[in-house]
């Protein structure tokens, strides 16, 4: 198996296609088999406990990381990439606008002196704090900004080289309920608008059961994807956990929970369902 | 006061004095511009050790008979890429490095220091002046190299600026867009060796830290937006050499007299003062005198 | 090598050695190099003080160490710790320059303890330093466990408050401390090296507090009797002998570190 990264040969509309991806991390193997696709305009979940591997796919995916076994397939048009527990600090010399505008050149050497250029920069950072609703603050240091303003103006950021792809790793994290539910309606409204595909990390699924097509779920170095209801279900993810799970709906939420602790072999497994999922 | 009675007399006329406002100048514009990134990256220490190992490379220099600027540069350089080399991505791991390098670069700055006292035993003089150096004996066979070396440093940073700005949000963000982190760090580490080694053998290595670090700390509290801090930290850093400069002028009026209080002392006075101005939060400089009227005070 | 005056300087330099080594130990876990460097190097500005008014140096260099020690962590609470180390720095290396152009100081005494004169100690310099150094050491033993929790939990909010600042403030004293008894006898630059490399290696070269400490201790002692001993036969400044040493001691330590994780690298130490 060799590991390889192409971009073309793409059904009309997938945006992203993974086969058989494995990935070896200080001789621990991380991940192995993963495939799934992702289509334009299409919400996937990446549900999994800590530690399970999300991280590590999103940046393979983006390219941060090599994988040693499978094939990649991204859409051309590059990737937007949100990763996990950005900090800014206080004192960052940037307004909310600046940094969506560094989502449009930033990654070029040199400066920007035409005026036309600045002008079509300037346009597109407008658009881009419009679509997530960040034109009240867009004036303001990025720094002081609450963390759901962050998240939003860190989204516009990513959507700002006009991707095809949108990966966000867990921008649900230390987001106060309200922030969280404002946050994942506006990943919904995004992915249709803009027409981007998005893949985002979580390690609960509930906050995102409104908005998401399909769920990529890992555990075990495994994924199962497919959409919420066929794959958030007691066997499958027994079959991923290789011990028994069950899921049940309490109140219109669904819980995973271990089944026993008895069974000394799935002992780990059961803690790390129990910590990061049952909630 | 009058500016006729601050300004003493044959301030502007002097020579040593003209040619320290400009180098002076030209260097406290180089380094704040630099020292932006540098505050932002949590570099300090590694630009106050580039400097001060810079000065191992003039008294080398020194001994071997050549313009010590191009020492520093050459051991700033190589210092620079000792850290890099030494160096990790976590911050505190980054001081370490700084402080190894600085250890064994100040040991070697001993060394040089010992055998020109041997060969030389009147070079005590010349160590002194590479620490707190001496603004006011800048040659003009010098200007030329300054200006060039400034010119060199602005152009690096003029390159990989709006990619550093990428990399402070978050390192994974840049190098998804296709930032080559090391590259970037590595044009920023050459644009510092520059100006530090620059300033530590115009101004010395305290002012160079002090120029460094304290002017853009300042003006990264007074704006919000990339482009005015780096003209408000370039302000702060002339403002503070160009008053230190004044100051130290005036300064042989008073006593001791006979003898003017060093620039080193004004500027870095200055440089703090700066700071810790721009530190007092603008809503208590607002609320007090709307207390004072209602006489709550 | 051991006789007469070398006797003095031979215990100057392992009091230093087993404080340095101590300290040193926390300045690597908390990341606190800067500090280790601007302590001692920003006390020189007391002594040229204290010599302008005719006072004991050591009295101004302790002033200055414990004053800028304390400065540092004023302004670190104020904005970013490596800006407010740096200004504090700079401001007492200023004033020094300022006292030095009052005074009719040699330039080379300020680099006598810029860069230490080890070989020259008087005995009578010993019992101060062996009294501040058993303080250090005693004031070390009090507050090691909350140095090592908040050092290793540095970002963890139980240690933010007031309790951590506290710990704060109780290691930078400490640092100001261990600088005033050894500064004026092996200079800043001997002082700052012990308390960088040692501890740093010990941090790579071993994960139990207890031993690392014992590391540390024994690489400082290892180090600097090396470096008095190829100074007395070669001629060289301590201080060299000790940076290079220093950072011979550290490469070790990494290829070590890197030799035990087998393939892969060490993530950021």
């Amino acid at each position: 198996m060799s590991a390889r990264s192409v971009p073309a040969a793409l059904g009309a509309d997938v945006v992203c296609a993974l086969e058989g991806v494995g990935v070896t991390r200080d001789g621990r193997r991380v991940l192995a088999g993963v495939s799934f696709a992702l289509r334009a305009g299409e919400v996937a979940g990446l549900i999994g406990a800590n530690g399970a591997g999300k991280t590590t796919l999103l940046k393979v995916i983006v390219g941060l990381l090599a994988p040693d076994a499978g094939t990649i397939r991204r859409a051309t048009g590059g990737v937007g990439y949100v990763p996990q527990k950005v900090l800014l600090d206080a004192d960052l010399p940037l307004r909310a606008r600046d940094v969506v505008g560094l989502g449009v050149d930033g990654q070029r050497p040199g400066l920007t002196l035409s005026p036309t250029r600045r002008r079509a920069r300037r346009a597109v950072v407008d658009e881009m704090l419009a679509a997530v609703d960040a034109t009240a603050f867009a004036e303001a240091r990025v720094g002081e900004l609450s963390g759901g303003q962050q998240q939003r103006i860190l989204i516009a950021q990513a959507l700002a080289s006009r991707p095809r792809l949108l990966l966000l790793d867990e921008p649900l994290a230390n987001l106060d309920l309200r922030a969280e539910q404002d946050v994942v309606a506006l990943i919904g409204r995004v992915a249709r608008e803009q027409g981007v595909g998005v893949l985002l990390s979580a390690h609960d699924v509930n906050p995102l059961v409104s908005v998401m097509d399909r769920v990529v779920y890992l555990a075990g170095g495994r994924a199962a994807c497919g959409p919420t209801a066929e794959v958030v279900r007691s066997e499958v993810l027994s079959a991923l956990y290789g011990s028994r799970v069950d899921v049940v709906e309490v109140g219109g939420r669904i819980v995973v929970v271990a089944a026993t602790t008895e069974d000394a072999h799935a002992h780990e497994t059961d803690q790390a369902v129990a910590s990061g999922l049952a909630t | 006061m009058s500016l006729g009675g601050l300004i003493a007399p044959g301030f502007f006329s002097n020579g040593p004095v003209r040619a320290a406002l400009l180098t002076g100048g030209v260097v406290a514009v180089v380094t704040a511009v630099v020292g932006i990134f540098t505050v932002l990256r949590r570099q300090s220490f590694a630009g106050h050790t580039l400097g001060e190992v810079g000065t191992t490379g003039g008294s080398a220099a020194f001994l071997a008979g050549v313009n010590p600027l191009w020492g520093f540069v050459a051991i700033a350089l190589v210092a620079a890429g000792a850290i890099e080399l030494v160096g990790v991505r976590r911050p505190r791991q980054r001081d370490l490095a700084a402080g190894l390098v600085l250890g064994a670069g100040l040991g070697l700055a001993a060394l040089f220091l010992y055998l020109g006292s041997v060969t030389s035993p009147a070079s005590g003089g010349a160590s002194t002046s590479i620490l707190f150096g001496s603004i006011f004996i800048i040659g003009p066979s010098m200007v030329s190299s300054i200006v060039a070396l400034s010119a060199g440093a602005l152009a690096l940073i003029a390159l990989c600026g709006r990619r550093m700005l990428l990399v402070s949000l978050h390192p994974d963000l840049a190098a998804s867009r296709g930032v080559r982190l090391r590259l970037v760090g590595a044009i920023y580490l050459l644009a510092l060796a520059i100006a530090v080694s620059l300033a530590a053998e115009t101004i010395g290595a305290v002012l160079a830290t002090a120029l460094l670090v304290g002017p853009p700390a300042t003006a990264l509290r007074l704006t919000r937006r990339p482009g005015r801090a780096l003209v408000a930290a370039s302000l702060v850093g002339v403002a503070a050499v160009w008053l230190g400069i004044l100051l130290s002028y005036d300064s042989y009026t008073w006593p001791p007299a006979g003898r003017t209080w060093p620039v080193s002392f004004f500027v870095v006075a200055l440089v703090l003062v700066f700071y810790l101005a721009a530190q007092l939060p603008v809503r208590r400089l607002r609320a007090r005198p709307r207390a004072r009227a209602r006489g709550e005070v | 090598m051991f006789s007469g005056f070398m006797l003095n300087t031979w215990v100057a330099a392992t009091l230093v050695a087993v404080v340095a080594g101590a300290v040193g130990l926390f300045v690597a876990l908390r990341g606190s190099s800067f500090v280790a460097h601007a302590v001692p190097h920003g006390a020189f500005g007391g002594a040229a003080g204290a010599a302008l008014l005719g006072w004991n140096p050591v009295l101004g260099l302790g002033i200055f160490a414990a004053g800028g020690a304390l400065s540092m962590g004023w302004l670190s609470r104020r904005g970013r710790h490596d800006v407010g180390t740096a200004l504090a720095l700079v401001t007492m290396l200023g004033t020094g320059a300022l006292f030095l152009s009052w005074s009719n100081e040699y330039a080379s005494q300020v680099y006598a303890l810029l860069f230490g004169e080890v070989l020259g100690v008087a005995r009578g310099e010993l019992l101060p330093i062996a009294g501040v150094g058993a303080a250090s050491l005693g004031v070390l033993a009090l507050v090691a466990r909350p140095l090592l929790a908040t050092s290793v939990l540095a970002d963890a909010a139980p240690t933010r408050g007031r309790g951590a600042r506290r710990v704060e403030t109780a290691f930078l004293l400490l640092v100001a401390l261990a600088t005033t008894m050894s500064v004026p006898v092996v200079g800043a630059l001997l002082m700052f090296s012990l308390m960088v490399a040692p501890g740093a290696t010990a941090r790579l070269v071993s994960d139990r507090p207890g031993r690392a400490a014992a590391v540390s201790v024994a690489l400082a002692l290892g180090i600097v009797w090396s470096a008095v001993a190829l100074s007395y036969v070669l001629n060289w400044p301590v201080g060299f002998f000790v940076g290079t040493l220093g950072a011979l001691a550290y490469g070790g330590g990494r290829l070590l570190a890197l030799r035990r994780a087998g393939a892969g690298a060490p993530e950021g130490g």
